[in-house]
């Protein structure tokens, strides 16, 4: 076996991490202030009480909760992603994983905060903690929100030990290849690594039965997040298919993000030699099914709705299909389906750019989905006296625009502090045999191959 | 504690000093191997390969489904709350706060195992060289027996040959 001794793929990787520019303190100091503008707004929310928002009767949840689903929604492009393609050992997995990773981690963090900030008391928030406490009222096992409560943070601490479990190699890599207060804070963090064939055993061991436990997880995040609704006897939302449907639409929107990341990425730590257009191209095939599959169950759950003719049910279909809901409708079903449907089935269009074109659109289309299934119920409930409508106000707009700036922030953070592409897992893809798959798997992507 | 190692650039190499060793009489244990990467295709790579990590995850899980079984029915019959019509235990509800605790208990007992058998956190041991995480492979015996005959071994595999220790 022939191996690189010229540590390119090292040093290229440990650049971002041991390199700083003047843009990076631009970008993040631009990036805090917005994140900081966000943060004042919810203190001014919370100190004038949720009549400052668009809440109101008989809409009482709007952007708030919309972005909780969007973002836990997100969050399911990166551990869920990334544990199957270990445990299916797809060989072109290596350089996405930790992008993946990442996205999980922060989308959660972001998700979960949504929840707090649409409360009136946020500083209560803690009640919803399981433990022994003079009050004698422990969190009351049927309410949806306490399953939220369990399932993201189960899903939280999993991902965050996904992640920072096989970063611990890279970790010592670092360790060794620094001084100074960069060689004392790393060689903490890599925790005594030294690289033994007995803890690569174990740390594969731990990761493959991690990841089989990361897939039921994940996929109970966003059952029990549609849980919230289809619980409620309420129109459009009362659905047996909601979890599935939920899931889709979060892995859907799960695998853009991945793509819009991954590109940026790409360009901004010159990572081409490593993110290739292969891994667009087969992220935009899984995004292409997970298309389908979002455009099957919103069918489903239409003609489901229509052919039941319910009076207030019916309300609500319309309003999103005629009536004032309708322009973002049909820009969803513009950007879910129509747009990325042509750039990711025709194999020659689908480049970089096209799959993130789609991704965009997908990202868009997907916050309007969102949005759709919590309003336009609300606004048509079951009672006609009780219709009403739904306009965001300010602080919400400020609070949801500052969530992507936290997203960007949180991830440029890390990619200083840690390798953004797993620096031993690349070298293991370099090994021959799987170097051998992983260029055949190249060249059927390119067509190469019939 | 004293200390004799090889640095080799080629899996090839390291192999063929591992063998070496293991000719001159040093037995499996006491040879000491590491590598910034894992090379599960040789055979000094795949030693130590066998686990029951599996089993302590199943039992983790095992724990994690108890404890969601316990915390969500005893606190239901201790503090009854009559909800919606539902029965004061109830177990379809139950059965999600179980599942997440069955899951967290499976990653719990993976982590804590492999922070065990991996033996971690610790003290970087001085038996180490910066060089592995240039792509060297380190392979050596601490507290040789033999310290000549380590060495010729390691030599005969062109490993750029290290001592390590006061006695030396």
């Amino acid at each position: 076996m022939t191996r690189r001794t010229n540590n390119s793929l090292t040093d290229d990787l440990l650049r971002p991490v041991l390199e700083t520019s003047t843009k990076f303190y631009v970008t993040t100091g631009l990036l805090a202030l917005i994140v900081a503008t966000g943060f004042g707004t919810w203190f001014y929310q919370i100190y004038y009480g949720l009549g400052v928002t668009g809440d109101n009767w008989p809409v009482f949840w709007g952007f708030h909760e919309t972005n909780f689903v969007f973002w836990i929604g997100i969050s399911h492009a990166g551990t869920l992603i990334s544990a199957i393609l270990r445990i299916v050992n797809a060989t072109w997995r290596r350089p996405v994983t930790r992008c993946a990773e990442v996205i999980t981690a922060f989308a959660l963090m972001i998700g979960a905060l949504f929840p707090l900030i649409h409360l009136g008391r946020p500083w209560l928030a803690w009640w919803l903690i399981p433990y022994p406490s003079e009050r004698f009222l422990w969190p009351n096992y049927r309410s949806p929100l306490v399953w939220d409560f369990f399932a993201i943070n189960t899903y939280l601490i999993s991902s965050l030990l996904f992640l920072a479990l096989p970063a611990i190699p890279d970790f010592a890599l670092i360790r060794d290849r620094t001084t100074g207060w960069r060689n004392w804070f790393y060689g903490k963090l890599s925790l005594g690594w030294q690289g033994t064939p007995k803890q690569w055993h174990r740390l594969e061991s731990a990761m493959h039965m991690m990841a089989l436990a990361i897939i039921p997880i994940a996929i109970s995040v966003h059952t029990i997040v549609s849980f919230d609704f289809s619980m409620a006897v309420v129109p459009m939302w009362h659905s047996t298919i909601f979890g599935p449907y939920f899931v889709v639409g979060a892995i859907f929107s799960g695998i853009a993000a991945l793509n819009i990341v991954m590109a940026i990425v790409r360009k901004t730590l010159h990572l081409e030699k490593y993110l290739q257009p292969i891994h667009f191209h087969n992220l935009g095939k899984l995004m292409l099914a997970m298309s389908l599959l979002w455009g099957y169950f919103v069918f489903n759950e239409r003609l489901v709705t229509w052919y039941g003719n319910t009076p207030h049910e019916m309300a609500a279909l319309w309003s999103t299909q005629m009536g004032r809901y309708s322009p973002l409708f049909w820009t969803m079903i513009f950007f879910n389906f129509v747009l990325p449907f042509p750039l990711l089935a025709i194999r020659k269009v689908r480049s970089i750019t096209a799959t993130v074109i789609a991704s965009c659109a997908v990202v868009v289309g997907m916050w309007l989905e969102r949005f759709l299934i919590i309003v336009p119920s609300l606004s048509y409930k079951g009672t006609p006296y009780s219709w009403g409508a739904y306009l965001p106000r300010w602080p919400e707009i400020v609070i949801f625009s500052s969530s992507f700036a936290a997203m960007a922030l949180l991830y440029l953070l890390f990619s200083k502090f840690i390798p953004i592409i797993s620096i031993w897992e690349m070298k293991v893809g370099e090994h021959p045999h799987i170097k051998v798959a992983a260029e055949v798997q190249e060249a059927e992507a390119a067509g190469e191959l019939v | 504690m004293t200390g004799m190692y090889g640095l080799f650039s080629t899996p090839e190499l390291a192999q063929q000093a591992v063998d070496g060793l293991r000719a001159s009489g040093v037995p499996e244990h006491e040879i000491t191997i590491q590598s910034s990467e894992p090379l599960e295709e040789y055979r000094f790579g795949s030693r130590d390969r066998d686990t029951v990590m599996p089993w302590i995850s199943v039992l983790g899980a095992a724990i994690g489904m108890a404890t969601g079984y316990f915390l969500t029915s005893v606190t239901q019959q201790a503090w009854p709350i009559s909800t919606g019509g539902m029965p004061i235990v109830t177990n379809w509800t139950n059965l999600i706060i179980i599942f997440e605790l069955t899951m967290l208990g499976a990653v719990f007992a993976s982590v804590i195992t492999l922070m065990f058998a991996a033996r971690l956190p610790r003290p970087l041991p001085k038996f180490y060289d910066r060089e592995i995480s240039n792509g060297k492979i380190l392979i050596g015996v601490a507290n040789p027996r033999d310290i000549e005959r380590v060495e010729r071994a390691l030599r005969a595999s062109s490993g750029e040959v290290r001592m390590m220790g006061t006695e030396l």
